[in-house]
């Protein structure tokens, strides 16, 4: 076999990536906690004030971080679903499940961070503009696999529907974008828009890349947490799960 | 069996309930009266929300009428033989879905005018009206068959069904409602009645491809 091929494959192990999993985590862990540390208090102390936002500005370096995270999940999740409908990579299957819970997580957070940005600087919590519009949709979307997902009882049928769905969803949410977007400047198109300052200084922008690229952390470090969960509930009955219950057992090595 | 036999066949099915076709449409005009009730009956308060009342309620009327569509032939192993006979899905999928609209979403279309005249739609608006919904019915159906035939295995699905597939319909509400909106302030609502068209097209096209690839999914 081609070895690079033969070395890909081993990913799909369940037993093989499991350690490794675990290895990783408290390492992904620190890093993404202390660039949020970096970032959120660079951001949030030191990074001077907007001159026509003040202060309100800061909630950009939670804002922006989870409003691309929101995005860049579904597409993640593609990915992963098409694993599992072309390669039937059952790690795929779980990945997309954990992930789809840390979108919707993402998503609401977008909004709501939005919402409370959006009360001094519009004047109200909500406005049905056509990016709050769209993304309001991808909570659904979000939602919907995941309720597909917990309704049917055969899980490996479950994670097959839950990731047809997503492609599904990725097909349509470009024209769910457009249709929104048409939608407002048919009507009153809203006067304010989000992010039509040119160019940011420098001293705001580091520390915004900094939370970006914290955040995606973030994002690998809860989808190995909850990737390991999975995996564990996946295969009950395999070898090297009954080994991780009794560590202590040493008489019959079973892994 | 050639393709129009089938979809025959599939009509005939349908029409065994005699009254099922009459349902949605049912509802459908239901809807529509809740409206002058809730909102006081005022001609010019109602026409300047007909557009939107008359294509959610065709909306929903069409949703209802979805659940059923796969059902009867999952539970009674009709599609298994389908599956065992190598015959192409996607023939039984695009027969299915053709029959269902010609039972189900065309009598919506024409009762349509009706209830817009009803609502104080201005005359003009209402070819408009018709064709917005002939084309915007098409990819009700196709795109509402993916979430059935995805969720055909699951009991209860119901809410399910429509929390899967209300997102996906946002595009065509949208342009529906625009185009009939347009066409009551007198203008020209060639522009939303093309992308609906354009919509149509795209779900005609790819919709039965995953119908038929969910269905297999759904029968293991």
């Amino acid at each position: 076999m081609n070895p690079i091929l033969k070395w890909l494959y081993q990913w799909a192990v369940p037993h093989f990536v499991y350690p490794r999993i675990q290895a990783w985590l408290p390492w992904v862990g620190l890093l993404a906690s202390s660039l949020l540390l970096v970032g959120l208090g660079w951001g949030l102390m030191f990074a001077p004030a907007d001159y026509q936002q003040g202060d309100a500005f800061r909630i950009i370096y939670v804002h922006v971080p989870a409003a691309w995270l929101s995005m860049l999940v579904y597409m993640a999740m593609t990915l992963m679903a098409i694993s599992v409908l072309v390669w039937r990579i059952q790690l795929a299957e779980l990945a997309l499940i954990a992930s789809a819970p840390i979108g919707a997580a993402f998503t609401l957070m977008a909004l709501f961070t939005g919402a409370i940005w959006g009360k001094p600087m519009w004047g109200a919590w909500w406005v049905w503009d056509a990016r709050l519009t769209s993304e309001l949709i991808l909570l659904f979307i979000y939602l919907g696999i995941f309720a597909l997902y917990h309704a049917i009882e055969d899980k490996r049928q479950a994670a097959k529907a839950a990731s047809l769905m997503t492609v599904v969803g990725v097909v349509n949410i470009p024209i769910i974008h457009y249709s929104v977007i048409w939608w407002n400047t048919l009507h009153q198109p809203p006067s304010l828009s989000k992010l039509d300052t040119p160019s940011i200084h420098p001293d705001m922008l580091w520390p915004l890349l900094i939370t970006l690229l914290a955040f995606k952390l973030l994002f690998v470090w809860m989808l190995l947490l909850r990737l390991r969960t999975e995996l564990v509930l996946r295969y009950p009955k395999s070898a090297w799960v009954q080994a991780l219950i009794k560590p202590n057992d040493n008489k019959e090595p079973k892994l | 069996m050639s393709f129009l036999a089938l979809v025959r066949q599939q009509l005939s099915l349908a029409y065994a309930n005699k009254l099922d076709w009459l349902t949605p449409l049912l509802f459908f005009a239901l809807v529509i009266m809740l409206f002058p009730l809730a909102l006081g009956g005022s001609p010019q308060a109602l026409a300047s929300v007909a557009p939107g009342l008359l294509w959610v309620a065709a909306l929903l009327a069409t949703l209802l009428s979805l659940d059923s569509m796969f059902r009867g032939d999952h539970d009674d192993g009709t599609l298994e033989l389908w599956l065992a006979s190598q015959a192409s899905l996607l023939r039984y999928a695009y027969a299915k879905l053709i029959s269902h609209w010609l039972m189900y979403a065309l009598p919506l279309v024409l009762l349509s005018p009706l209830l817009g005249y009803g609502l104080n739609l201005p005359v003009s608006a209402l070819p408009v009206l018709v064709l917005s919904l002939l084309l915007g019915s098409v990819s009700l159906v196709w795109i509402g068959a993916v979430g059935v035939a995805i969720t055909s295995g699951i009991k209860y699905n119901s809410f399910l069904l429509a929390l899967l597939v209300l997102p996906f319909y946002m595009p065509i509400l949208i342009f529906g409602a625009s185009a009939v909106d347009v066409a009551a302030q007198g203008w020209s609502a060639l522009g939303p009645l093309y992308l609906l068209a354009a919509l149509a097209v795209l779900a005609l096209t790819f919709a039965p491809l995953a119908v038929a690839k969910a269905l297999k999914l759904s029968l293991n």
